[in-house]
């Protein structure tokens, strides 16, 4: 990034004024001559760090701060700063709007805050049918990359998208296409396939090909085998009463979408004698130690290749196929695991769910809808309807490998790399870079500096997805627009955009290619209006429900066939099983601060990955936690830092892709392994046949929880659970877990039942451990990153944690997820022991926290019982980038080094809410009006705030439950956080 | 030099002689005074290259301060959960050193020991110089240094900020401040006489203006000793309570806590034992050295290096009973997060400094129930010193283990100095000795009129005549 760029960034057309005189600065000859004195070529690119590269930002972001103002949602072309005054329009008010982000084939509508015109915060849209009103911690986590300085990036100074258009663009003869091909991510939106069938058109002999890391093209062949034609595939996780998991984390990362999760958990939130009876039951079978797994009422390892022949054993005994014999390997363990299974799945019939991953291969996908419609549940939990495939798009990464061959013998003459960053992710023995050497015409649409733009001929930035118009459409038909909310901060464009641009379609611009799209399906009366509605809602209801799904039926020979032709794994060695990242995803968010320090869900890994493996290998192979060893098979080698999980499948290293990028932000750079360096196209989820040894290495992993001991609960009733059985027998037994008798002050203590009493309530039965709330208070609360040596001498401040704990034996265990935010003690420890009342109590029961009264002597942090108290013990905000500052929101103080932090319950919110109530003339908040950040984009609801002094609100009621309990009550803290007990639903045969 | 005076042996054996050889009052003045006066013995070159060594280490210690105030908190090693750690265990290890002093000016001379006499100004300096390096820690362990006044009751309009008196941090604040008062002002007193005497040997103007003033015109009347012995008197009595005070409250600020460990009653008395166990260990060292290097062995004997052992043996045991008694309450509590703790202080990951704090306090002067254990330097010299690095460990312990793993096994953690943690505590040390080092070159480092009065103990005593005084 370079000054010079700034002339090439400046958007195009009738840019707002204040653009100008930095353009005529920039192009004066004194200026240029002290541009090169200051920047020599060698430094301009990213390797320009420290004050030169500060100042640029710091002018960057100043610039941009105004451009910001003028955002919201209109069209780029028509954006004006505020200088008159806009309608309706209140400075330093929030505004929201409706938008949708796609990832990975998936698309989750959102809301996104914004003030004044800067997006500050994403929350779930309550309408889309795919969100719901929450949003994963990846798509809360994406709006930092927005802010990312080290995006925008250009090839060389003098490169600018005119230069790309006018000097290389026009240029170029693409004649019939034939030496053509695009190079996509899933695509998602609709209007991109309709320009996308337009460009084939044009171009009859160029390709498309669709690839990225995690694809979801094995569930697509898994239905070819199954149906003969393609399907899309809809889950209703809320049908389902018993639920077979084939290697699915669809509570975690296997879904970038929250709606599993609130599907899932909505059978587990236990409030009534119906509400048992309705509990759900979920049988996860899996190599890695997924959230689902721990979430699993019964889970069984099993190495990732091993799930096929359990998928082939299950639907045996369920008779969907036949001749064939079940496994019998000596492992008692899965013989009554599947029997039980079975017998579980049968009783349940059409309730029941049978689920596979992406990650696993498509004869497991076929043998899952075999089996669903062998139960009956093929149209009820999961409905299946015929989709569409379009001529010439390829995905996958055999598509990959087809192409990567095309392009290696010289038959690619221009490759157009649309997002994505295939030179990093592309599996290693298809030597996508040096492929790509060959092709003479490579542009690549780059959200960053990423591996491929440093590879490509021209590399042109791409537009962060709140920066422009786009859309996305689910499975279902329903759709989303995707509206930006802030004028591309780096110049970015659309895929759309350069895709209109290389086609040379009439309508070059996101705005026009998505309204144009929409807007011709709608009568020509209703066009206005209905596209500010589905702007408004960010949703367009799909046209009609497609029923389809009834005549599709699985052929159970072609599947048996299948099966039979199958080749016998090779086996052997060590098995690496590859799984995105829940931080860095696949590596585009590595340079994301916010996801890189929100610890792994089980691992509670930050800022790296590691070769994880099971605690009988890793004592078996003589390695221990923080050894190197070389992961070899073939040619290629990766050298990766042994983390021992408890609870995996042995002989088995479990890794995270993501990690290990070498051209990447500041963030991001050689953080963690790359894994993609043993990925390799016949092994692309997982393979065996892998050697691994030790190098004699050290590292040091960085974990939020102590290892060892303090991974478990020690005997202390911390974190409470039961199954439905000990439940309905005695409903007392959450408390009876109680260690010690209350103690109670001999003094009469303050009565809180005055006026509004916060209070919360957290459902453990509900809560699967995703850390949507972890992102979403980092975003509301302004939590600095602290970084991976801070992180590692103790200093994270996150507000909420997730806590993580393993119960029984570190082979056969089981894990629970605990969400652990200021318990907001009425006798809190912290209070009294403050010499300055820095932290003192409200009348409305909060534990408050007085930021400048706060000499930071700590010793409230020590005398939390819950550690939840988290102090800035450096400026955390010091080495913050400028544009950074963009990110906070306004209605929360940015902490100074020195004082303590902590929950306050969301206080901003709840006095927003209080003024608009007061200035409303309401007399009361009405029930559910004031929303905590983490409970608002809680996926599964576990999370519920409230009045406690209202005997009708919810929060009150669910506080009177009886599996309701006061962590460390018997301190007689009387903390307003209480937790609902989890419950579990065992299957009895199989024991709890 | 001098006459050997013939005595009942059994006499002796009770009361053996606290000044030997004999001297005159003038040979006591004379060999005390020049000392300190230049004039008359040149002040030897190793002294001045001692003082530049601990100058330098203090010197490091500013670096150290002003490093931390502009960075953060962050250089040390604190962390979540550990948000005290080697800053609180200094403050109190520094807190209890000061002990000795008070202890052995107050208490003794109220209970008529009068061989406290040649010990006593030394071990009082020490304890203002030791509250001094103490009060370092409180100030700067603090975030923001630069508001810590805020901890005092002082107006101010910006925040209408007053202080929470239910804090054991306020407690302590009023306590160290209020014994660092008293302990200057119970010093100063008992110098006033011996301040006169260098004024009145004084042979330079500077030197006659300075103790002039000093010695705020004593002219050891009958009337001025009578005032001063009174003025003494109740200084000894106010300082009393202070010493046992102190020392409980600094323990407040654990005992009122929630935490395991941290949360129990013995903490007042099992302090206030360990800082006089430590105090002692810590004069003990100074005086040893002083001993050796000014030829005080007529004034300071192994009489009074006995009776302190003695005293050392027996703190030494009330904290080994502590220990004990603190194991037991965990088992008989039945609470399972006092038994994790206790369990965990003896063999959790801080079992090093634990068995340290066990064998240093507990173990090891153990040796003192033997006469010959008691007599002999080099074991008194070593005792002193693993002494005060055994209780350096208990207040390290008692804060790292309970913090580090209380409630919640996932906010457990370990904690690591860094080295602007070592270099500080070093620092302090600087500065202790430094002001120690200034303290024996300009000051009588042996209260000279307070010798003169047991210059014939052996003779009068026995039993110990209260409150005489021989001129």
């Amino acid at each position: 990034m370079s000054l010079t760029n700034i002339t090439s960034l400046r958007p195009s057309g009738t840019g707002p004024k204040y653009w100008r005189s930095l353009d005529e600065l920039a192009n004066t000859p004194q200026f240029r001559e002290w541009m090169k004195k200051e920047f020599p070529e060698s430094v301009t690119e990213l390797e320009m760090d420290g004050s030169s590269r500060r100042t640029v930002l710091k002018l960057m972001a100043a610039s941009f701060g105004l451009a910001g103002l003028t955002a919201c949602s209109r069209p780029v072309e028509h954006i004006f700063p505020i200088a008159k005054g806009v309608e309706d329009y209140i400075p330093g008010h929030a505004y929201f709007y409706s938008t949708v982000m796609s990832l990975a084939g998936q698309a989750a509508g959102l809301l996104v805050e914004t003030h004044d015109g800067r997006p500050t915060k994403i929350e779930g849209n309550p309408d889309h049918p795919f969100s719901r009103g929450a949003a994963t911690a990846l798509a809360q986590g994406s709006l930092l990359n927005l802010y990312d300085p080290d995006r925008g990036w250009m090839k060389s100074p003098e490169a600018s998208w005119r230069a790309f258009e006018d000097g290389f663009l026009k240029t170029m003869s693409l004649g019939d296409g034939s030496g053509l091909r695009f190079l996509s991510e899933t695509v998602s939106s609709p209007s991109l396939s309709a320009l996308r069938s337009e460009t084939l058109k044009k171009f009859p002999k160029a390709k498309w090909v669709e690839y990225e890391s995690f694809q979801r093209v094995n569930g697509r062949l898994g239905g070819e085998i199954a149906f003969g034609s393609p399907v899309s595939i809809q889950t209703n996780f809320d049908k389902a009463k018993v639920i077979l998991g084939l290697d699915s984390d669809f509570l975690g990362l296997d879904w970038t979408t929250p709606l599993p999760t609130k599907q899932f958990s909505s059978r587990r939130r236990v409030e009534s004698e119906e509400d048992i009876e309705k509990m759900n039951r979920l049988y996860s079978v899996e190599s890695q130690f997924s959230i689902t797994g721990a979430n699993a009422d019964h889970r069984l390892r099993l190495a990732s290749s091993e799930v096929k022949q359990f998928a082939i054993d299950v639907a045996t005994m369920l008779g969907a196929l036949q001749g064939l014999n079940v496994l019998n390997n000596g492992n008692d363990r899965r013989s009554q695991f599947l029997a039980a299974v079975v017998k579980d799945l049968k009783a349940a019939g059409p309730e029941a769910l049978v689920i596979t991953s992406p990650r696993q291969p498509p004869i497991v996908h076929a043998l899952a809808f075999l089996m669903n419609q062998t139960l009956g549940s093929l149209g009820n939990t999961i409905t299946i309807s015929k989709a569409t495939a379009e001529d010439r798009v390829e995905a996958g990464v055999d598509a990959l490998k087809a192409l990567t061959g095309e392009m290696s013998s010289g038959q690619v003459t221009t490759l157009v790399i649309l997002g994505g960053n295939p030179a990093y992710t592309a599996p290693a023995d298809l030597q996508f870079g040096a492929a790509m050497s060959k092709v003479a015409n490579s542009i690549h649409l780059t959200a960053d500096g990423n591996e491929t733009a440093a590879a490509v001929k021209w590399a042109v930035p791409e537009a962060h997805f709140l920066e422009c118009w786009s859309d996305a459409a689910t499975g279902t038909g329903a759709a989303a627009i995707q509206q930006p909310v802030i004028e591309p901060i780096f110049g970015g464009r659309t895929a759309a955009e350069l895709v209109a641009m290389i086609a040379g379609s009439k309508d070059t611009k996101a705005h026009d290619i998505v309204k144009n799209y929409w807007t011709a399906q709608w009568p020509a009366a209703e066009r206005d209006k209905t596209w500010r509605k589905v702007l408004n809602d960010g949703v367009i209801p799909p046209k009609q429900a497609k029923e389809e799904g009834a005549k599709l039926t699985v052929d159970a020979k072609r599947i048996a066939a299948a099966v039979t032709a199958e080749p016998k794994a090779a086996g052997g060695g060590i098995e690496v099983t590859f799984v995105p990242s829940s931080s860095a995803w696949d590596g585009r968010y590595a340079n994301n601060g916010w996801m890189q320090e929100t610890p792994d869900p089980m691992t509670k890994l930050v800022w790296g990955n590691a070769a994880l493996i099971s605690v009988a290998t890793a004592k078996a192979k003589g390695v221990e936690d923080g050894d190197m060893v070389a992961l070899q098979r073939g040619g290629l080698k990766l050298e990766a830092a042994v983390l021992t999980q408890p609870g995996l499948a042995d002989n088995t290293v479990v890794i995270s892709l993501g990690y290990g990028r070498v051209r990447c932000g500041r963030v991001g750079k050689d953080v963690g392994f790359n894994a993609n360096l043993i990925r390799t196209s016949d092994a692309f989820w997982f393979g065996s046949g892998f050697e691994m040894t030790k190098t004699g290495g050290k590292y040091v992993h960085v974990t939020t929880h102590e290892r060892g001991q303090a991974e478990h609960m020690n005997g202390r009733p911390i974190y409470r659970e039961a199954t439905i059985e000990e439940y309905k027998k005695n409903p007392k037994v959450i408390d009876e877990m109680n260690e010690l008798p209350s103690l109670h002050s001999v003094y009469p203590e303050r009565v809180y039942d005055q006026g509004y009493q916060w209070g919360m309530s957290i459902d453990l039965g509900a809560c699967t451990g995703c850390n949507a709330c972890v992102v979403a208070c980092q975003a509301e609360n302004n939590t600095p990153i602290v970084g991976k040596d801070q992180v590692r001498r103790g200093r994270e401040m996150h507000w909420i944690r997730m806590d993580r704990y393993y119960v029984g034996s570190e082979d056969e265990p089981r894990a629970v997820e605990q969400p652990l935010p200021c318990m907001q003690c009425e006798n809190a420890p912290c209070e009294n022991v403050c010499p300055v009342q820095a932290t003192s109590h409200s009348e409305e029961g909060l534990n408050d926290m007085v930021y400048n009264r706060c000499v930071g002597t700590r010793y409230c942090a020590n005398n939390c019982p819950f550690k939840v108290r988290h102090f800035n013990f450096l400026n955390f905000h010091k080495e913050d980038p400028q544009l950074m500052a963009m990110v906070f929101n306004p209605d929360v103080t940015v902490r100074m080094r020195g004082v303590m932090e902590k929950c306050t319950y969301c206080v901003q919110r709840i006095e927003e809410v209080r003024i608009k109530t007061r200035a409303e003339g309401r007399r009361a908040i009405r029930e559910g009006e004031i929303q905590t950040a983490c409970q608002q984009t809680c996926p599964a609801e576990a999370i519920v705030f409230g009045n406690i002094n209202d005997p009708q609100s919810r929060v009150s009621k669910l506080k009177k439950q009886e599996r309701n309990y006061a962590m460390l009550a018997e301190l007689d803290l009387k903390p307003r956080t209480t937790y609902l007990a989890r419950l579990r639903n065992p299957n009895p045969e199989l024991g709890a | 030099m001098s006459v050997i005076v013939q005595h009942d042996p059994a006499l002796l054996e009770v009361n053996p002689p606290l000044v030997l050889g004999n001297p005159s009052y003038h040979d006591l003045s004379d060999r005390i005074s020049s000392i300190i006066e230049p004039e008359v013995g040149q002040t030897p070159l190793k002294y001045w290259i001692t003082l530049g060594v601990t100058a330098s280490i203090t010197g490091l210690l500013g670096a150290m301060l002003t490093y931390l105030a502009v960075t953060g908190i962050g250089v040390w090693g604190n962390n979540r959960p550990i948000g005290w750690a080697w800053d609180i265990t200094n403050f109190v290890f520094w807190i209890g050193i000061g002990h000795a002093g008070t202890l052995i000016s107050a208490i003794l001379f109220l209970f008529r020991q009068k061989w406290r006499t040649s010990i006593n100004r030394s071990a009082e300096a020490m304890t203002l110089f030791a509250v001094m390096c103490a009060g370092i820690f409180p100030l700067f362990h603090t975030g923001r240094p630069w508001r810590a006044y805020w901890l005092f009751p002082v107006p101010n309009t910006d925040l209408n900020m007053w202080q929470n008196f239910r804090s054991p941090l306020i407690w302590d604040v009023f306590a160290v401040s209020t014994y660092f008062t008293v302990s200057l002002l119970f010093w100063f007193t008992g110098l006033v006489p011996d301040l006169a005497t260098l004024r009145d040997r004084a042979i330079t103007k500077i030197r006659q203006w300075v103790f002039g003033i000093l010695s705020l015109g004593w002219r050891g009347s009958a009337r001025h000793w009578r005032n001063y012995e009174a003025a003494y008197l109740i200084l000894a009595g106010i300082s009393t309570p202070l010493v046992l005070s102190v020392h409980s409250v600094v323990s407040f600020d654990f005992a009122t806590s929630v935490i395991p460990g941290w949360h129990t009653t013995i903490f007042p008395p099992y302090f206030v034992a360990g800082a006089i166990f430590s105090g002692f260990a810590c004069v003990m060292t100074l005086l040893l050295v002083a001993r050796w290097t000014l030829n005080l062995q007529d004034l300071i004997t192994i009489k009074h290096l006995e009776n302190m052992n003695k005293i050392i043996l027996v703190t030494g045991s009330i904290v080994g009973y502590a220990y004990c008694t603190e194991f037991f309450i965990a088992w008989y509590s039945g609470n399972i997060y006092e038994r994790f703790t206790f369990l965990n202080r003896a063999f959790g990951p801080y079992w090093w400094a634990a068995w340290s704090m066990y064998s240093c306090n507990v173990f090891i002067p153990q040796l003192y129930w033997f006469k010959k254990m008691r007599t002999n330097l080099w074991v008194m010299f070593i005792i002193s010193i693993t002494t005060n690095i055994g209780m350096w460990f208990e207040r390290f312990v008692i804060i790292a283990t309970s913090l580090t793993r209380d409630f919640l096994p996932t906010s457990w953690g370990y904690f690591h100095p860094t080295w602007v943690d070592m270099c500080t505590f070093l620092g302090t040390i600087g500065l202790f000795l430094t002001l120690f080092l200034l303290f024996a070159r300009f000051l009588p480092l042996i209260a000279i009129s307070e010798v003169k009065g047991v210059r014939a103990y052996e003779k009068h005593a026995f039993p110990a005549e209260a409150g005489e005084r021989v001129h």
